[in-house]
């Protein structure tokens, strides 16, 4: 087949060629911008927040948000049932979420990564009882198996975040497996091996850095599903204990007033809702930007 | 008459840069029973203006010419759906991967069915007759049974047959051949030159080879067209081509091959030939 | 003179494990193939597909071990099934590969690529390291500002250029040339093959030339080995093979080689003629 060059005199930087097909999917430079919003917040919630989010104004209780009969704008998304500002809360809970998804993601992209990697390049049994055992993981429900591990560490944001990183392990290691079988056999890495490069070099150095395009991707879907799990783990009375900001805990601590305060359940609902949005759309684009630079390569 | 008539073919690609113009002002015709050559290195746009002549290109390429005749049927002003009656009928195009142009989930015998079924018409049994008898004239061994088997158990070289045999079906009157052995063992490539030039002179089709290999342009051809970077450097026929090569480019092309080599250093085009000197002997 | 390389009767084996339909058996890949080569020469390794060269050349190079069979370099055997492999005798060997796109890390500048064998092998500072791959690149053709590229900016000649400057860095004694021209246009194949013709002048550099290419092997050889289903069947200098040859498959792959001479084209259109 005729190759057909691009006529550049100069090959655009990587950098500005990963923003040319990031920036073509519209959804993605969206969530980018919500992702960035989210992180300000985070990190800047003492400014931004209007009020404390652990103090109880008793004069306010289950106040409605702004805009609805009997509002105040200094409540604006309304207080809960202790008279908290649920706005104030939602902004600190930010930071949780974040923390979380950067904890989860870290731990099981690691761990994920060292034990793929063992398993896709020595193969062999060692391959068979690493993905065995992965498979085992991947067979129980998600949720479930991250309830059964927080039951038995006992509940708290830190066992919780261990027990979301365990279960979203196989997928990384799966990933990791596969793209290091690939790599394997490529002639650059038996090119490395005939230099004298040992085990741990063509493993490290010469294999990984060419398996972390797919791992990215995987990386920033994994860090909504943290956030999703941490909250329904929130919900369920085994992640961060009340009275923590945290989203999933703030919607198990409204669930009786769903009935006569809506808001109360609303936006934190909400808040997961956007930031796992904007944060999948975000990783479709990464593997949009990504992918076509495997296949080219 | 010509069979397949090309005048100032032009190319364009759209790409992140700009356009990219593939093809700049080919312009070529294959009478019948004529066997066409077009030889070229990678980026000539050999591959690239055959595809422009069937419609195969994607839709980010903008084809235009003066003139694109088939058979005396203006393919230019066609819709796609009437250029696809006679694109795999009357014109039939085999690549260079013969294992990757079939179908991996189908026999080898339901896909040379199909065409049948599509272009011809034929019911079931005719059908079944005429791949048999297609798969003997590509010599096959064991038709019958060859035809329940699926492309990964056949060899590159049989998986070429088959797909030689798919586009005769249809009895086409050109056949456009993409590098057609570049994929092949030697003695396999042997085979399949022989195997296409006798069923080219038995059935008096036209035939173009693009190719990147003299020695099969050589082997093949009455007439060759060499091409670089997308234009047409020159036509001869076979014969005064190799004897006495009008261009620079070709002459420096024929004295990189290894075999013409005269002490031990080859000549390389890039040493004594720019590329405005290359196309200073350009022919329309 | 020791010859730089010696085989003795080397066989090669592949285990084929069985599944539920298939029985386990084995492949003999390579059956008792001998040769030596001297210092300076090329010795051509010439077959098709599944002859079974590559294999051979994965176990000159110290890829993979022979099954049985003596392996002599310089005059020293190697053994790396069970003596393993020294770090002196692993830089006497090194191997530039056919595919061009696949032969360097695209996550790594050319200058990483070409002292990465310096880096593992030697105990050099940064900027002494860096000086012998600006001079290697300069030796293969290359200029200095492409030190700090990335492989995808290049063409295929190119790169099989910067593969070949990152086997000479360590000074082998001995290349096995995998299929280096093949994938390469034909002006740039001449260009390639007269680089390998002036590096084995400079170092006095001894060459495994592993193609199915008659027409570059006539070029390049001193001695050509023909190999078929794991067997060399033809042996001799590259003059006494091409001249006269003796078994029946090499006069097989002689025939089926096109010819782009303008008699045999003249005998072609008069048969057509006729």
């Amino acid at each position: 087949m005729t190759v057909v060059e691009l006529k550049t005199t100069t090959p655009p930087t990587g950098l500005a060629e990963f923003w040319f097909y990031f920036s073509r999917s519209k959804g993605a430079v969206i969530g980018l911008a919500v992702f960035l919003i989210i992180l300000f917040l985070a990190i800047f919630a003492a400014f931004v927040a209007p009020h404390s989010p652990s103090i109880q104004n008793r004069e306010v209780l289950l106040l409605p948000p702004a805009w609805a009969e009997g509002g105040r704008f200094t409540y604006f998304l309304g207080t809960d049932a202790v008279g908290r500002d649920i706005l104030s809360r939602l902004i600190y809970g930010a930071r949780f979420s974040l923390f979380i998804g950067v904890v989860v993601v870290s731990l099981s992209v690691v761990s994920g990564v060292l034990v793929g990697l063992i398993a896709g390049y020595f193969r062999g049994r060692t391959d068979t009882i690493i993905m065995r055992v992965m498979d085992i993981i991947l067979a129980f429900p998600s949720l479930l198996l991250a309830l059964v591990l927080v039951a038995v560490l006992g509940p708290g944001l830190l066992n919780a975040m261990i027990a979301i990183s365990l279960v979203n392990l196989p997928h990384f290691v799966r990933l990791t497996r596969a793209a290091v079988m690939t790599e394997r056999t490529k002639d650059y890495v038996i090119a490395s091996k005939v230099a004298g490069a040992g085990t741990l070099r063509l493993m490290f150095l010469t294999i990984l850095p060419n398996c972390l395009a797919p791992l990215i991707v995987q990386a920033t879907l994994a860090f909504s599903a943290a956030i999703l799990d941490a909250a329904a783990l929130g919900f369920l009375g085994m992640g961060a204990q009340p009275p923590t900001p945290e989203w999933g805990t703030m919607l198990a601590e409204a669930r009786e007033f769903i009935q006569r305060a809506w808001w109360v359940v609303t936006f934190p609902g909400l808040a997961i809702l956007i930031t796992v949005l904007a944060i999948n759309l975000m990783g479709d684009g990464l593997r949009d930007a990504l992918d076509p630079k495997l296949k080219r390569s | 008459m010509s069979l397949l008539e090309v005048e100032n073919l032009v190319v364009e690609f759209q790409t992140a840069s700009g356009p990219f113009r593939a093809v700049n002002g080919v312009s070529l015709k294959v009478n019948e029973g004529e066997v066409l050559a077009i030889v070229g290195e990678s980026g000539s746009g050999k591959s690239v203006s055959m595809l422009a002549a069937m419609g195969l290109l994607p839709w980010t390429a903008k084809v235009t010419a003066d003139k694109l005749q088939f058979n005396g049927i203006d393919l230019l002003g066609m819709s796609s759906s009437e250029r696809r009656r006679i694109v795999g009928k009357d014109i039939a195009m085999i690549f260079q991967e013969p294992i990757a142009s079939l179908n991996p989930c189908f026999t080898v015998g339901f896909q040379i069915e199909e065409v049948l079924r599509l272009h011809l018409g034929l019911d079931k049994a005719a059908r079944r007759a005429r791949a048999i008898e297609l798969f003997e004239l590509v010599g096959i061994p064991n038709p019958a049974e060859r035809l329940s088997h699926f492309p990964h158990q056949m060899s590159g070289g049989q998986c070429q047959r088959v797909m030689i045999a798919i586009a005769l079906s249809c009895n086409p009157k050109l056949l456009i051949a993409d590098e057609p052995t570049t994929a092949l063992d030697v003695t396999i490539q042997k085979q399949i030159l022989d195997l296409l030039m006798r069923l080219q002179a038995e059935h008096g089709m036209g035939m173009i080879i693009i190719t990147h290999n003299m020695g099969v342009v050589a082997e093949t051809a009455d007439r060759v067209i060499v091409q670089y970077k997308g234009r047409k450097i020159e036509e001869a026929d076979v014969l005064s081509l190799f004897e006495s090569p009008r261009s620079a480019y070709t002459r420096a092309l024929l004295s990189a091959l290894p075999d013409n080599a005269t002490g031990d250093r080859l000549p390389t085009i890039a040493e004594f030939l720019t590329d405005d000197q290359i196309f200073a002997g350009a022919v329309r | 003179m020791t010859p730089v390389l010696e085989a003795r009767d080397i066989v090669r084996d592949y285990h084929v494990p069985g599944s539920l339909l298939k029985r386990a058996r084995i492949v003999h890949a390579v059956k008792g193939v001998s040769f030596a080569v001297d210092q300076g020469k090329t010795l051509a390794i010439v077959g098709e597909s599944g002859c079974g060269k590559s294999t051979l050349a994965r176990i000159v190079t110290m890829i993979d071990p022979a099954t049985s069979g003596e392996m002599l370099i310089d005059g020293e055997r190697v053994d790396i099934a069970s003596d393993g492999l020294t770090p002196e005798m692993r830089r006497k060997v090194q191997i530039v590969f056919q595919n061009p796109y696949g032969t360097l890390n695209p996550r790594k500048k050319i200058g990483d690529i070409l002292s990465e064998p310096l880096i593992i092998n030697t105990s050099m500072k940064a900027d002494e390291r860096r000086d012998m791959a600006m001079a290697m690149l300069k030796k293969v053709g290359l200029e200095e500002k492409h030190y700090g590229r990335y492989p995808h900016m290049f063409s295929g000649g190119q790169r099989q250029r910067v593969a070949i400057a990152r086997a000479l860095m360590l000074n082998p004694r001995l290349l096995v040339l995998d299929e280096p021209v093949s994938a390469l246009d034909l002006s740039v194949q001449a260009q390639v093959l007269n680089l390998l013709a002036d590096l084995q002048d400079e170092f006095q550099l001894t060459y495994v030339f592993i193609s199915h290419d008659l027409s570059v092997v006539r070029y390049i050889a001193d001695d050509v080995m023909v190999m078929y289903y794991g067997e060399a069947v033809e042996y001799g200098s590259r003059d006494e093979v091409f001249s006269d040859p003796k078994h029946s498959y090499t006069k097989t792959l002689f025939a089926a080689t096109p010819r782009a001479d303008v008699d045999s084209i003249k005998a072609r259109l008069a048969r057509k003629a006729a």
